[in-house]
């Protein structure tokens, strides 16, 4: 008896507690049936030997880490974490450089800076099929218009899309195009709330507008430039529209980044290759997550403080 | 345990969607009776609506097998992977239309009925269309129709160069042609030769027209495929965008009017029509001359494994419907394609004879995946579409791409 009197108690939730379980559930059960379970079903993918013939039957044999072998081995996998890594990274650098240029533009409000600021944000509204088929013809070695245009002022025609020394360049410029209105309006509302008497003070105490930006602009705006860049990141990291519409990869897998060598591996071909797919596939998510820790953690750093 | 629970969640969720989802519409969809009874087809012509010849002659088929039939049309890169899928989950369609060297990887999955388990009738077909549809001795499928690949050439252009399409007959005749357009003022030829299955169809013409065989890419005969194409874009007789093209972007290019010649397929006939300049066909020559072979392209018609074996019944009357001679008339003119059958392809000729030349160029085309290539055939595909793009982005010379190329066609085949 003395044992059974707290357990009700501890075991039988309160009728609070029932509801706060109900309240969960359709969260819980959204998450569990389109996050974590193909999450799960990824991974296992990418650990056994899939062919079509045990794909249909499922009973693949279980292969360890051996797509990740695979992977690791192909001479493939070196050019594409390359061109995965500058890809990012020039497209980041630049989207936020320019995106924050822009917001600080559009704090000083003139006229039309409203209507302007809304043409902005064309690139994005834009499906990406539209977008990444407008650069492909602008940049076509025969017929796009910035050959045309090369051509007026003297200079001769480069192959964009078709060169691998220009290939990557050519996507990454379209990226940054698409990426900068993102950018630009997150940046632009964690401007507004940068209280206008800080720069009042500053004024008084006689700071000239770079010492402005960088010692208050730039530090009251951290919190947001750290969301805006990790945001960037992970959506940059699994392009692959762009990529995939402008140049296929190619030439020779000269513009290959991961998400689109994943792509080719699992679907590109007659005979699908799933397990290495969804390995390349799983080491993007990895890539993701650790840059995302790394937020987290200097989120809980500066908390304190 | 964790996961056959949430995936009966997920099912009940799923039907519970449904229910909701379906429940004004069910009034208009009087019947439904027969819809649980059909027979349903997947093929990869999502450009054919309901009300189309194509779906009208589905459904007359199903009339006449007294059964209804519910059509899919999906894209023709996606329908591989549906259709794995669907075999994975024991809901495959009843009748499959495929594109043929597809047909391999499916068999090799186990997705596919052979002709001695389905009855279907084959003996009428082209034994080099019907390549493509078998492997190990079995057949699984019939052609609904074949088409391959030719030179279209602009009349302008070459009157303009003065260049007579009838000298044209193996690569170095082709060459000088192109030299004497670019000369003229013209531009050359355009392909497609795009890092996809897209590219390594275009190139295969040539590359089994200089005698070379897809289980050596890199012999002397392969390398002179890639050279050819590769000197003709250093010599700006083919556009540099070659490389980026696909098919059609590539027929956008000849119907500009500039080009002189495309390599493109039967399926672009219509659209000759209306480029608004005189256009001929030849075919694709042979580097020492003839016509070279060029890879067959056109769906199959195929029964999947079902698990009530008593569906193959009907489905056989389905497809049988669909490749009678009757109807593979009408089916062939509906999707611009070349019959499978010498019968249905001398009624075609007589009633467009500029499918002559189509027709004798079907006649010598090969599978790809055939000469027991198989399912091996996707794995020398890929790494020769890379070849052939190193060496023309100059970023390989053709004898180090295609030795890199055999190198790692031979280390996925094993």
């Amino acid at each position: 008896m003395a044992l059974t009197t707290p357990a009700p108690s501890r075991r039988r939730p309160r009728p609070g507690q029932w509801a706060a379980w109900a309240f969960l559930a359709p969260v819980s059960l959204y998450l569990l049936v389109f996050y974590a379970y193909p999450l799960y079903r990824n991974v296992e993918l990418s650990l056994r030997n899939y062919t079509v013939r045990s794909f249909v039957r499922g009973d693949a044999p279980f292969a360890g880490f051996g797509n990740y072998l695979k992977v690791f081995a192909d001479p493939t996998f070196g050019p594409a974490l390359w061109h995965t890594v500058v890809f990012t990274v020039v497209s980041l650098v630049f989207q936020f450089t320019i995106g924050l240029a822009l917001a600080l533009f559009f704090t000083k409000n003139f006229p039309l800076s409203a209507t302007l600021r809304a043409l902005f944000l064309v690139p994005w509204l834009l499906p990406l099929i539209v977008s990444a088929s407008t650069w492909s013809w602008l940049l076509n070695s025969e017929s796009g218009v910035v050959n045309a245009a090369l051509g007026v002022l003297g200079l001769g025609p480069v192959n964009w899309l078709t060169s691998p020394d220009w290939s990557l360049w050519s996507v990454t410029v379209a990226n940054i195009w698409i990426g900068v209105p993102f950018n630009l309006v997150v940046l632009y509302s964690g401007l507004q709330a940068i209280p206008a008497a800080v720069y009042e003070a500053a004024a008084l105490d006689g700071a000239n507008g770079r010492q402005r930006f960088w010692r208050i602009t730039f530090p009251l705006l951290r919190p947001v430039s750290a969301i805006t860049l990790l945001l960037g990141l992970v959506y940059t990291l699994k392009v692959f529209d762009i990529i995939w519409i402008m140049t296929r990869g190619g030439p020779s897998g000269s513009s290959t980044t991961f998400a689109t060598w994943s792509y080719r591996l699992g679907f590109g071909n007659l005979v699908p290759s799933f397990g290495p797919g969804a390995a390349v596939g799983n080491l993007l998510i990895v890539m993701a997550l650790v840059f995302g820790l790394v937020y987290i953690r200097t989120l809980h750093r500066r908390a304190p403080s | 345990m964790r996961s056959s629970a949430s995936g009966r969640l997920a099912t009940g969720l799923a039907l519970a969607l449904l229910a909701a989802c379906s429940t004004p519409s069910a009034v208009e969809e009087a019947p439904s009776a027969t819809a649980a009874a059909a027979y349903t087809i997947w093929d990869p012509y999502p450009q054919y609506d309901t009300g189309s010849e194509w779906v009208r002659l589905l459904e007359a088929c199903g009339a006449q097998a007294g059964v209804g039939v519910e059509r899919t049309g999906y894209d023709t890169s996606d329908l591989t992977n549906k259709v794995l899928l669907a075999a994975q989950q024991g809901n495959s369609p009843d009748v499959l239309i495929v594109d043929n060297p597809v047909v391999s990887t499916l068999a090799e999955a186990g997705v596919l009925t052979t002709t001695t388990e389905n009855r279907l009738d084959v003996s009428a077909v082209s034994p080099n269309l019907l390549g493509a549809g078998q492997s190990g001795g079995e057949t699984f499928g019939v052609p609904i129709g074949a088409n391959t690949l030719a030179l279209y050439y602009n009349k302008d252009v070459l009157d303009k160069a003065g260049v007579d399409p009838a000298s044209i007959t193996d690569w170095a005749t082709l060459t000088a042609a192109l030299e004497k357009v670019t000369k003229s003022g013209g531009k050359g030829i355009t392909f497609s030769a795009i890092g996809t299955e897209e590219g390594s169809f275009q190139f295969l013409p040539w590359f089994w027209g200089a005698g070379a065989n897809l289980t050596k890419l890199d012999s002397p005969e392969g390398v002179a495929a890639v050279t050819l194409w590769a000197d003709w874009l250093k010599k700006g007789y083919a556009p540099n965008s070659v490389i980026t093209n696909t098919q059609t972007t590539s027929w956008q290019e000849f119907a500009t009017g500039d080009y002189a010649f495309a390599e493109n397929g039967t399926w672009q006939l219509a659209n000759a029509e209306k480029a608004g300049f005189p256009y001929g066909v030849i075919p694709i020559p042979a580097r020492t001359g003839g016509p070279a072979p060029a890879p067959t392209g056109g769906e199959f018609v195929a029964i999947p494994v079902q698990q009530d074996t008593g569906r193959y019944a009907t489905s056989q009357k389905l497809v049988a419907c669909l490749t009678n001679d009757e109807n593979s008339l009408k089916t062939t003119t509906t999707l611009s394609y070349i019959a499978p059958t010498e019968a249905v392809q001398r009624q075609q000729v007589a009633a467009d004879a500029k499918l002559a030349v189509w027709v004798e160029a079907v006649k010598v085309a090969k599978g790809r995946t055939g000469d027991d290539l198989g399912t091996k055939y996707p794995k020398i595909s890929e790494p020769m579409w890379g070849a052939v793009q190193a060496a023309l982005s100059s970023s390989k010379p053709p004898q180090e791409a295609m030795t890199e190329a055999q190198r790692a066609a031979a280390s996925a085949t094993q």
